[in-house]
């Protein structure tokens, strides 16, 4: 305890070399490599804006989105309705907006829930040897599933909800995240700086989290922008299938279901919440391939 | 070669052991009686009783989960509720659809992925390349369930060009069935595409950096038979793995293709079952499904040593 108060008191000193050498940090070099491909900025800000509609929609649709007006159904896209409306007369453009909200939800509460049951996972199979093998089985069968078919029979057993698609994306997800972090924290685990916190007694939860974590951000961080992406492709067709979110709430797979019946007259019923997802794929898919290259200099020579 | 067999199919066996356990745990977390909500509400509590019984949902868990697995040995994936027949009969009626979308959809997604993954390869950051990975990375973001129906509304109502949607008259001819299965095959087939494709690229430039094609460039051999014949042969097990991957998750992705083009093949057998709480036929798919993708996988590892002589297990 003596040794503390010392510690404290270099803490000021010593805090500009600090601030001076984060701005080298792995993660701000990661960021300057990353942002240096123009094609990664279009598709960074493209997301920024998406997320920027999700954010406002419930207060900047033009119309309300779920306002009705039967002698105005199934008209083309015009000044008014630059989307124009579907079967009810709602709104196309005020619905794909309040659908990026409901989406881009979704995909995040995705990325959230099988970041965090991978990342326990993928860190007790790798740290622990004795879980590694069962850890490893049980990731090996959820992946022979094929997701969609995994995901429809969570959805069968839970019944349609957005938080029950929530939960089956999530647990569909889980094993690719355990597997990198699994595969990243053996690396790690033999760093020395490990044996070092090992010899000065430092308890497993502590090195586990403290030491290795810390160093698998950056794998994790692509894999969850990829499951973003599959997240919200994943999604849209559960919804398309009637087995996802409820019919009701104006996702864009829904919003491409529910157009089935009148999408042979009226084709920008399917064609504007279609382009949202490719969109938003598309960007996320170029943020994780830039992310992916930027941590990985040898892959960038070869891609 | 026959010990590694072995090995593989006992490490198979314990990987579907475990897929059993998670098909029989998803239909055992139902909330409420699975009795009473397969039979809805209209069910006497006498009706519910007898599916009781009858699915052995009075047994201990542990017994329950045995005596399925026993059943699955036997190739015994119980009775459809809804349709009155054993699962097995009804997914085998329906896999002659699904199974020729697939192989069309696979024939789509190879003759579009690996020639333009050598060519993007041998072009590398030319034009060429760089167009070929944008078109990859759009093609796998879009649903593919969009891709069909947009190509419903232009190709098949528009154009006239194909068929709208279903399998044609019972009897119909296999050609005038194979045009039906056109458009869904390009639909499932474009965005698989995307995969074979990068794949195809990389494992190409890892191959075309050895010295063994420094040397048949430096004999003098015409760029051709250089990309073509010595380096496509020593890049063709990536391949493979891709291809078999991809054609193992386009059986599941026929579940959606299918509901598109009203389809009644194994995946809208699915889609109905689970509408209706058929538990029976949506676990014996789930079986069948991820049972078929593990052989793939496994028969794709056993052609590497085909491929490549050098590979000996």
């Amino acid at each position: 305890m003596a040794s503390l108060p010392a510690e404290q008191s270099a803490a000021p000193a010593t805090s500009a070399a600090v601030a001076k050498h984060r701005s080298r940090s792995p993660f701000a070099l990661l960021m300057r490599r990353l942002f240096r491909r123009p094609l990664v900025v279009v598709a960074f800000a493209l997301l920024l804006a998406i997320l920027a509609v999700a954010v406002v929609a419930p207060w900047a649709t033009p119309y309300n989105p779920m306002k009705m007006d039967i002698l105005g159904r199934l008209k083309p896209p015009s000044a008014a309705h630059w989307f124009g409306t579907d079967e009810f007369g709602r709104d196309v453009l005020s619905r794909v907006m309040l659908g990026a909200r409901l989406s881009l939800l979704v995909g995040l509460l995705v990325v959230v829930v099988s970041t965090v049951l991978g990342t326990l996972m993928g860190l007790a199979a790798g740290y622990v040897r004795r879980l590694d093998g069962p850890v490893m089985r049980l990731t090996d069968a959820l992946m022979a599933f094929p997701d969609i078919l995994l995901a429809i029979a969570f959805m069968a057993a839970l019944g349609p909800s957005l938080y029950n698609v929530v939960l089956a994306l999530g647990i569909v997800y889980t094993p690719r995240v355990a597997r990198v972090v699994r595969a990243a924290a053996l690396v790690v685990r033999e760093m020395p700086y490990v044996e070092a916190a090992t010899a000065l007694g430092a308890t497993s939860p502590r090195i586990v989290f403290l030491h290795i974590l810390p160093n698998l951000v950056s794998p994790i961080l692509v894999q969850a922008t990829f499951i973003f992406a599959y997240a919200i492709l994943t999604e849209a067709a559960l919804s398309f299938l009637g087995v996802g979110v409820p019919p009701t709430t104006p996702t864009w797979g829904n919003m491409i279901a529910g157009a089935q019946q009148y999408f042979q007259q009226a084709d920008w019923l399917i064609l504007f919440p279609g382009f949202a997802i490719v969109l938003t794929v598309l960007s996320l898919q170029i943020v994780g391939d830039g992310l992916r290259d930027a941590l990985d200099p040898r892959l960038q020579k070869v891609t | 070669m026959f010990v590694y067999i072995v090995r593989r199919l006992a490490g198979m066996m314990v990987v579907m052991l475990i897929v059993a356990a998670v098909v029989f745990v998803i239909a055992r977390v139902v909330p409420g009686d699975p009795a009473a909500v397969m039979l809805g509400a209209s069910a006497t509590p006498e009706d519910i009783a007898a599916l009781r019984t009858r699915l052995g949902l009075d047994e201990p868990l542990l017994a329950q989960f045995l005596l399925y697995l026993g059943q699955i040995a036997r190739f015994d994936l119980g009775d459809s509720i809804f349709l009155n027949r054993p699962v097995i009969q009804a997914l085998a009626e329906r896999s002659e659809l699904t199974g020729l979308l697939t192989l069309m959809s696979v024939g789509i997604a190879v003759l579009i992925g690996v020639p333009v993954g050598i060519l993007s390869a041998a072009k590398r950051g030319r034009w060429v390349d760089q167009t070929a990975l944008g078109l990859a990375m759009l093609a796998a973001s879009v649903p593919s369930f969009w891709i069909g129906l947009t190509l419903i509304k232009y190709l098949a109502v528009d154009l006239t060009w194909f068929p709208v949607a279903g399998y044609g008259a019972p009897d119909a001819s296999l050609g005038e069935r194979l045009r039906h299965l056109v458009l869904p095959a390009i639909a499932l087939g474009i965005p698989n595409s995307a995969l074979i494709l990068r794949f195809t690229r990389t494992s190409m430039l890892d191959v075309l950096g050895d010295d063994y094609v420094r040397t048949a460039r430096a004999k003098g051999l015409p760029p051709r038979v250089v990309v073509l014949k010595h380096a496509l042969r020593n890049a063709m097990i990536p391949i493979l793995t891709v291809i078999g991957l991809t054609a193992a998750v386009m059986i599941a992705g026929a579940i959606v293709t299918e509901t598109v083009f009203g389809l009644p093949g194994v995946g809208n057998l699915i889609v109905s079952a689970v509408l209706r709480r058929d538990y029976p036929v949506i676990q014996g798919a789930l079986l069948v499904v991820s049972a078929i993708y593990v052989l793939i996988n496994l028969t794709v590892d056993l052609l590497y040593a085909v491929v490549d002589p050098r590979v000996r297990y």
